[in-house]
């Protein structure tokens, strides 16, 4: 489908989504989350949400929730990202960058490799 | 922070934590009286007056396990160094709106910052509230309500890239179209 231009390309989108829908089995999606807290923004959680969403829009990745949320409680780690692929724990990221983001997003979300270089040190 | 468009995003993570299902965000730059006005809107839980008087001072949260509301005092903070105040209103049951003024001319006010990513911050990862965004320079203003493009989609998720690729696209040139206006008008945009 052609790039979305309004409102009505957004149903036709819908449409077709929802016959590819119909016709995958129940696969699962991988879900991101970013912590949004006043501090996880100071450090700047929003320039990595963004590189999560550029990542996604760039390389036209399905089935992918993404949400943010308040403060996750690891202080000292933000910004944080919690990834869990299809079937598989919950992977949790510290001092996620914009580029420390597009690389989580390549090697673990594309890849299915934890980084563990990034992981959130108890 | 760096930008307004920070302190917007915190403050309206504040009305997430109060379980709204609506915010609305204006932002207004009205040259003529050098004045920036910013509101954060919600329908949550509210707050008393109480909570309302404390609100203001640092590490006060109207929960226990999260640091709500951190940010709130440094935009007054920040407010009141530019000629500027910060007002709440807010009522227990029917929500709260925070506007925040600054003299848009001072010196020490900080720039607006990146709005739209603030903005799809919010819409992308906050879906299930509805968004409303007011852009306004003088007199003119871009209105964005994400109601009809969710209406659209029914229970297609907002992160399907096709869409943030429209909802980025409307956004960014939305408010860009409203910036390059005021260019045209000879308002001086350096600032930003």
């Amino acid at each position: 489908m052609p790039t979305i231009n309004s409102i009505d390309d957004l149903k036709r989108l819908r449409e077709e989504a929802q016959k590819i829908k119909e016709m995958r089995d129940q696969t699962g999606k991988t879900q991101i989350v970013v912590g949004m807290g006043t501090i996880g923004i100071a450090a700047g959680a929003r320039e990595t949400l963004k590189a999560i969403l550029t990542f996604i829009e760039e390389n036209n990745l399905p089935d992918i929730i993404l949400r943010q949320t308040g403060n996750l409680g690891l202080s000292g780690q933000d910004p944080v990202v919690k990834i869990t692929l299809p079937n598989q724990e919950e992977v949790v990221y510290g001092k996620v960058s914009s580029d420390i983001a597009r690389k989580i997003m390549q090697d673990h979300v594309v890849g299915g490799n934890v980084l563990v270089e990034y992981l959130v040190k108890e | 922070m760096r930008e307004l468009a920070l302190h917007i995003l915190d403050i309206a993570e504040n009305s997430i934590s109060a379980g709204a299902s609506r915010v609305e965000i204006l932002v207004k730059q009205d040259f003529l009286n050098d004045e920036l006005l910013i509101s954060v809107k919600d329908n949550g839980k509210g707050m008393d007056k109480e909570l309302l008087a404390k609100v203001m001072d640092p590490f006060v949260t109207s929960r226990t396990t999260r640091n709500v509301g951190l940010g709130i005092p440094l935009l007054k903070q920040a407010a009141e160094a530019c000629n500027g105040k910060m007002t709440i209103e807010s009522q227990p049951g029917k929500g709260t709106e925070l506007k925040v003024k600054f003299q848009n001319s001072h010196i020490d006010r900080m720039p607006l910052g990146n709005l739209a990513d603030t903005f799809l911050s919010l819409l992308l990862g906050t879906p299930d509230v509805n968004w409303v965004l007011h852009y306004q320079v003088n007199d003119q203003v871009f209105n964005f309500d994400d109601t009809e493009a969710k209406a659209a989609l029914d229970d297609m998720p907002l992160t399907d890239y096709r869409v943030i690729e429209y909802l980025t696209n409307t956004i960014q040139n939305g408010i860009n179209a409203i910036n390059e206006n005021a260019n045209k008008q000879g308002v001086n945009y350096a600032h930003n």
